[in-house]
């Protein structure tokens, strides 16, 4: 089967910096790929530059069998490809139904039809649902500048998910959230994304989240990839132990090896 | 949850009705008053689909100026003196004006974009200065208007037909407008001031948006200067595209709030009552209380005339 998502060589210099060296990696359809590295190793780079934030210095990005390399975000978005951000990016001064309805509302713009009623029955049925899917109906009439982090998250992810897009990328979904918070955020996105039938793509510093939901890891390091295997086989691999997952994790690993034997 | 009513459109109903029963009766200087506040309001009503995108623009009296002398070189040159040609024109002179310039001006955010409409609308004023086909520093008169092929034989009559056609475009202008803000363009405007990333990221346009926005408040800014030019019947750089003409727009703007449709009109008859009253009791220093009560406004009441009247509604509504 054809890859839905490939980088081809992407490389991004920022002047002297070499943000992103030679990326190549393919996307299957229905793939999680956890998106791991230490602080500027390039994961959020590769982030922008597949969401057109950013457009490479050199190489190819390919959608679908389509070169996506030099659209806008809202042309990337338009063609099936969403995300959400690290720190949430939301419409403060509007209620969490409004953020979402707005959503919806600029998701089924096509032409004149932005100029249709924003509040109708079809797009109100669809926001009562995805505050449902999403847990998030609680908080359906408070300001989104009054929500704790993690419901910011959820809205965040909720938002990027109504263009129903092919592929989402997460960038660090559970940064600021509690321990005790962020599995059951990541099990209420990883299921609201599994009935979606959706490619995702996250960023992630936390090697618990990362062994818990992907399939597949792809480990940066200095702007490229030194890894790429499933987590069972990346988060022991000597490389991604030295460069990525620091010596803490080592003698985490070690312990519980040790209390094993 | 029970959504709130809206009651804009049956306000809008009611209000359209009690000012042209009161029409009949108002006197002269006060239908005068009526007709220059009503011109200026249709502009405020532009600018305030600007501002609640989070822009402001203090040039607008360009487009003001646009609309005014499009309605006086029609009347002067063409001998065209007809309300349902002239207005239309001088609101598509403005709004094509708008679409041009809205290519530069949408790439530029808070002073720039503000000072960019300055610079354009100083630029038509220094050209209006200096030529004198068009009457230069003193302008020209603008012929008697006609409506529907009839020209009103008395000044009287012609200030109180003007007065009801008026009310009539006041009305259409902020139902289209009250229509607009409800549809998913409008709503775009609290999103893209909240957050211009999310709204590309959701797969609209930002620059596209505000484009709309900015041709809207140009074309309602023409007709507003349309309108002004066929109630004062005369023309003039200093009263229609000066930068303190804009300044004004921008004043009252502030002094309506964002918050409805009929805050511009309501504004407009605020201020200018403010203002006829403040010159006849202070002549030379007149200013000075129309600054006062700009500086009460931005302390006491930032929305603006209309969240005084939102929370006195409001406050009647708990009552009951």
């Amino acid at each position: 089967m054809s890859p839905i998502l490939e980088a081809r060589g992407i490389s991004k210099n920022f002047g002297a910096v070499t943000a992103a060296k030679d990326v190549n990696v393919a996307i299957s359809q229905d793939e999680v790929v956890g998106i791991i590295g230490a602080n500027g190793a390039g994961k959020t780079t590769f982030v922008n530059m597949v969401t057109g934030y950013l457009k490479p210095t050199s190489g190819q990005i390919v959608f679908e069998g389509r070169d996506i390399t030099q659209l806008e975000p809202r042309q990337i978005t338009r063609l099936g490809i969403c995300r959400s951000f690290q720190v949430p990016q939301v419409f403060m001064t509007e209620t969490v139904y409004e953020n979402l309805l707005t959503a919806l509302g600029i998701a089924a713009a096509t032409g004149f039809s932005v100029l249709r009623y924003m509040k109708r029955p079809d797009l109100e049925t669809q926001c009562e649902a995805l505050l449902t899917r999403y847990g998030i109906g609680d908080y359906r009439d408070h300001l989104a500048s009054s929500l704790p982090q993690g419901v910011r998250k959820l809205l965040d992810i909720a938002m990027a998910m109504v263009a129903r897009p092919r592929i989402l990328l997460l960038d660090e979904p559970t940064s600021g959230i509690s321990t005790d918070e962020k599995f059951g955020l990541m099990d209420t996105v990883m299921s609201a994304l599994r009935e979606e039938k959706v490619t995702v793509l996250f960023v992630e510093h936390d090697m618990e989240i990362v062994e818990r939901y992907v399939g597949r890891v792809l480990a940066f390091y200095q702007g490229e990839i030194i890894c790429d295997a499933p987590p069972a086989e990346a988060l022991v691999d000597p490389k991604v132990k030295e460069f990525v997952i620091g010596e803490e994790h080592h003698r985490r690993d070690d312990a519980e090896g040790n209390a094993d034997a | 949850m029970t959504a709130s009513r809206d009651w804009t459109i049956p306000g809008l109903t009611i209000g359209l009705v009690v000012m042209l029963v009161a029409g009949v009766v108002l006197p002269d200087w006060l239908l005068n008053i009526l007709n220059i506040s009503f011109s200026r309001a249709l502009a405020v009503l532009g600018l305030m689909v600007l501002w609640r995108t989070g822009l402001i623009s203090f040039g607008h009296a360009f487009y003001y100026g646009l609309g005014a002398y499009t309605v006086a070189i029609l009347g002067k040159e063409l001998g065209v003196s007809e309300i349902l040609v002239t207005v239309p024109a001088a609101m598509l002179v403005a709004s094509t004006v708008g679409f041009f310039l809205g290519f530069i001006i949408r790439r530029y955010r808070d002073i720039f974009f503000a000072m960019l409409s300055l610079a354009f609308s100083m630029v038509l004023y220094g050209i209006l200065v200096k030529t004198e086909a068009l009457g230069s520093t003193d302008g020209f008169s603008v012929p008697t208007p006609s409506f529907l092929g009839f020209g009103a034989e008395e000044a009287a009559d012609n200030k109180i037909v003007l007065y009801f056609v008026l009310c009539g475009i006041g009305y259409g202008a902020a139902l289209l407008v009250h229509r607009y803000l409800q549809s998913t363009l409008g709503n775009l405007s609290t999103a893209i001031r909240d957050n211009e990333i999310r709204v590309e990221y959701l797969g609209y346009s930002v620059a596209h948006a505000i484009h709309v926005k900015y041709v809207m408040s140009a074309a309602l800014a023409g007709l507003g200067g349309a309108i002004l030019a066929i109630s004062l019947s005369q023309v003039d750089p200093d009263s229609m595209v000066n930068w303190t003409i804009s300044g004004e727009l921008v004043f009252v703007t502030i002094l309506s709030g964002p918050g409805s449709v009929a805050a511009p009109f309501i504004g407009s008859v605020v201020f200018e009552l403010i203002r006829t009253y403040a010159f006849e009791w202070l002549p030379h220093a007149w200013q000075l209380i129309v600054g006062a009560t700009l500086l009460a406004i931005i302390f006491f009441l930032p929305g603006g005339v209309w969240s005084l009247l939102a929370r006195i509604f409001g406050r009647k509504e708990g009552e009951r």
